[in-house]
């Protein structure tokens, strides 16, 4: 069997998500049995434009991402968004809030009309490419991407949760966030993270983002019993999920 | 015939960021080389503007994957200089030892993954995997032992979750800290393996002096990577964090995009080797007895060489983190609820970034509403004093082939260790 042909590509982000692949420590040399990485800046000085699979971290801000993601798409059999600002746009929607012109005002000051300070809202990948799979989080379960990867190099379909944080927070036995008087993002956001951030004594921030169909009833629910409103819920949302209706 | 030699690296690898490089010369004459800068501005500055105090860790966490750590750590000293918020000693001592997970994790990541390919002439870590097998398993155990501790304390190997103003939202039990403890003196095997494979290839490191300022964080009392002030080996006087802006002095020059920073002069460099070359009468035993195996020493100024530093650093924050857990333990740990109100205020927060120093300004409303940022990142401090070293270089090497001369920039680049994708901004902002 042939191996897949990976080649890794980063646009605006922290580069965590990548490295989070490092995170997988003996188990890369497992996986180094199905996958061949032929591109991969921030590991290995190869280049390649003959891969299979794209790995695309990091959101779109520029007109010359956007072209550089188009090049990649055609070159790939499938493409993958990796972490949160590939998936939704993650921290960088924050940006969105604000003109674009205050913003580059804000921290180049005079030398805001630069050209290579030129920005755009935050796009995640999906708007500006199709997506064939995804590895959401901030930072991405390393757990997660590597069944995902392994699955696609093994010709199966990989499927991630589309259950809520509450789930795995649940089968954690944590208090319920909303009994310390805190929002928490965990009753629509999509599960797969063993519930890191309310087992560590934080409400969700909504990284990995929304289930397919989030119950917003059962969500108004929850919020009325603690006397809060679904507009509280929002308000938190903006963290990381700021472009995700319901 | 002119001999002509034209270099054009762009988003050089095995580094976290983007960086180009471009060197041109001609019959042995190098007319122009520059280090440059191409990555995608985030504008954090901005984008925490109307976020709540609550939320400025998690939204800066992400500033960069590889020192999460230490701007959560930046960012919450500057939130609790803002809010005149003191914190327990339980507190300052669990946070200085997340801090340390995070130097084994990303010193054990630079020196095994990015920089052993080039002095064992490979192009990646990969085919070490086959030639190397011992080197690269100490390694991966090191730099898994930095995330296991770095999601003990902070609940999760990258962007920490528990580190917030005023404390701790969860603490490590006695017994998972009796666990680190183990780990880590196990790992001290290791460590001595790492310096022995680095002693091993520290002859392939090049040769090249330049002089240069070293400025880093010093504290009367011991080597430091979180308390203290701000000193440079240009001199005696030390300056307060809440003065940084009068150290960095941030300008724009016309040959380069990203704004460069100067104290006493046109460059300095932070990092490993600064702090080294600031501290090291108070490294402890383990870390001493390495560097003096490396024969480094105060003065050192060879760039390459901070490699190295890193490596004596590993070895200091192993021997400091069994003596922190000793104290904990012994005092025993308790739960301290957190409950923080906010208040209008301003304040700066500095921490030593494996790469370098880096310092958080923050300014709050009285509901706790951040109204300003600034924040200056360690690489962005070295961008000048890399232009520098390419400058004094590359005459020196220029005689040689262009693969060999195109490789020996990047290693420069790459020994910075540099995080660019902090990318955050490089202007001063004004404070009223």
């Amino acid at each position: 069997m042939s191996k897949l042909k990976v080649a890794f590509f980063d646009f605006a982000c922290c580069e965590g998500c990548q490295l989070q692949v490092y995170n997988l420590e003996e188990e890369i040399i497992d996986l180094l049995e199905l996958v061949e990485p032929v591109e991969w800046r921030e590991a290995m000085t190869d280049t390649s434009d003959d891969y299979d699979a794209a790995i695309i971290e990091g959101s779109i801000t520029r007109i010359e991402d956007e072209r550089r993601l188009k090049s990649i798409r055609e070159k790939a059999k499938v493409l993958i968004a990796l972490g949160s600002c590939a998936t939704t746009g993650g921290v960088n929607n924050l940006k969105n809030n604000f003109e674009m012109q205050d913003v580059k005002e804000c921290v180049y000051g005079k030398d805001a009309k630069m050209p290579h300070l030129n920005t755009y809202p935050t796009k995640g990948v999906s708007e500006v490419v199709k997506v064939d799979y995804m590895v959401p989080g901030c930072p991405i379960n390393i757990k997660e991407f590597s069944y995902i990867v392994r699955s696609l190099a093994l010709g199966k379909e990989p499927k991630i949760p589309d259950y809520a944080v509450c789930v795995e927070c649940k089968m954690k036995e944590n208090v319920c966030r909303f009994e310390y008087d805190e929002i928490c993002l965990g009753p629509i956001t999509r599960a797969g993270c063993d519930a890191k951030c309310p087992s560590s004594g934080m409400w969700c921030f909504g990284c990995r983002g929304f289930v397919d169909k989030p119950n917003i009833n059962a969500a108004k629910d929850v919020m009325a019993e603690y006397g809060k409103t679904i507009d509280d819920l929002r308000g938190k949302m903006l963290l990381f999920g700021s472009k995700q209706e319901f | 015939m002119t001999k002509k030699v034209n270099i054009s690296v762009n988003h050089v690898t095995r580094l976290e960021g983007h960086g180009n490089i471009r060197l041109s010369a001609s019959d042995g004459k190098v007319e122009h080389v520059e280090w440059q800068v191409p990555e995608a501005p985030r504008f954090f500055e901005a984008m925490v503007r109307g976020r709540s105090f609550e939320d400025i860790q998690t939204i800066v966490s992400r500033i960069c994957g590889i020192c999460s750590v230490t701007h959560s750590l930046a960012s919450i000293k500057g939130i609790e200089d803002a809010m005149g918020i003191e914190v327990s000693e339980q507190t300052d001592k669990l946070r200085i030892l997340c801090h340390y997970g995070e130097y084994i994790e990303s010193h054990s990541l630079h020196v095994g993954y990015l920089v052993a390919p080039d002095l064992l002439g490979q192009n990646s870590v990969i085919p070490l995997i086959e030639s190397h097998p011992d080197v690269v398993k100490t390694v991966i155990r090191l730099h898994r032992l930095g995330n296991t501790w770095m999601e003990i304390i902070g609940g999760r190997m990258t962007h920490p979750i528990t580190l917030k103003p005023g404390g701790f939202t969860a603490i490590p039990s006695e017994q998972q800290l009796r666990e680190l403890r183990k780990s880590i003196e196990e790992a001290v095997p290791d460590l001595k393996t790492l310096i022995k494979v680095v002693l091993s290839l520290a002859d392939k490191l090049p040769a090249f002096d330049r002089d240069t300022e070293y400025i880093a964080l010093k504290h009367p009392d011991y080597y430091t990577f979180y308390h203290g002030d701000i000193a440079s080996t240009d001199t005696d006087e030390t300056v307060p964090i809440q003065r940084f802006e009068s150290v960095v002095n941030e300008h724009v020059v016309p040959q380069s995009t990203a704004k460069w920073c100067k104290w006493h002069r046109d460059s300095y460099a932070v990092g490993a080797l600064s702090r080294f070359n600031i501290n090291a009468d108070m490294l402890l035993p383990m870390a001493a007895a390495t560097a003096k195996e490396f024969g480094l020493e105060k003065g050192a100024c060879n760039p390459y060489l901070n490699n190295v530093a890193q490596v004596i650093e590993c070895a200091q924050v192993a021997e400091h983190s069994l003596q922190l857990i000793d104290e904990l333990l012994t005092t025993g740990l308790k739960p301290e609820p957190v409950k923080v109100k906010p208040r209008a205020g301003e304040g700066v927060g500095c921490v030593e970034a494996p790469r370098g120093i880096l310092f958080h300004r923050y300014a709050f409303d009285e509901k706790g509403l951040c109204t300003k940022a600034n924040i200056c990142i360690p690489t962005g401090q070295n961008h000048a004093n890399i232009q520098k070293d390419f400058e004094a270089l590359a005459p020196q090497i220029i005689d040689r082939d262009q693969n060999e001369i195109r490789l020996l920039l990047e290693m420069l680049v790459r020994s910075y260790d540099p995080c660019i994708s902090c990318s955050t901004h490089y202007l001063n902002v004004e404070f009223v």
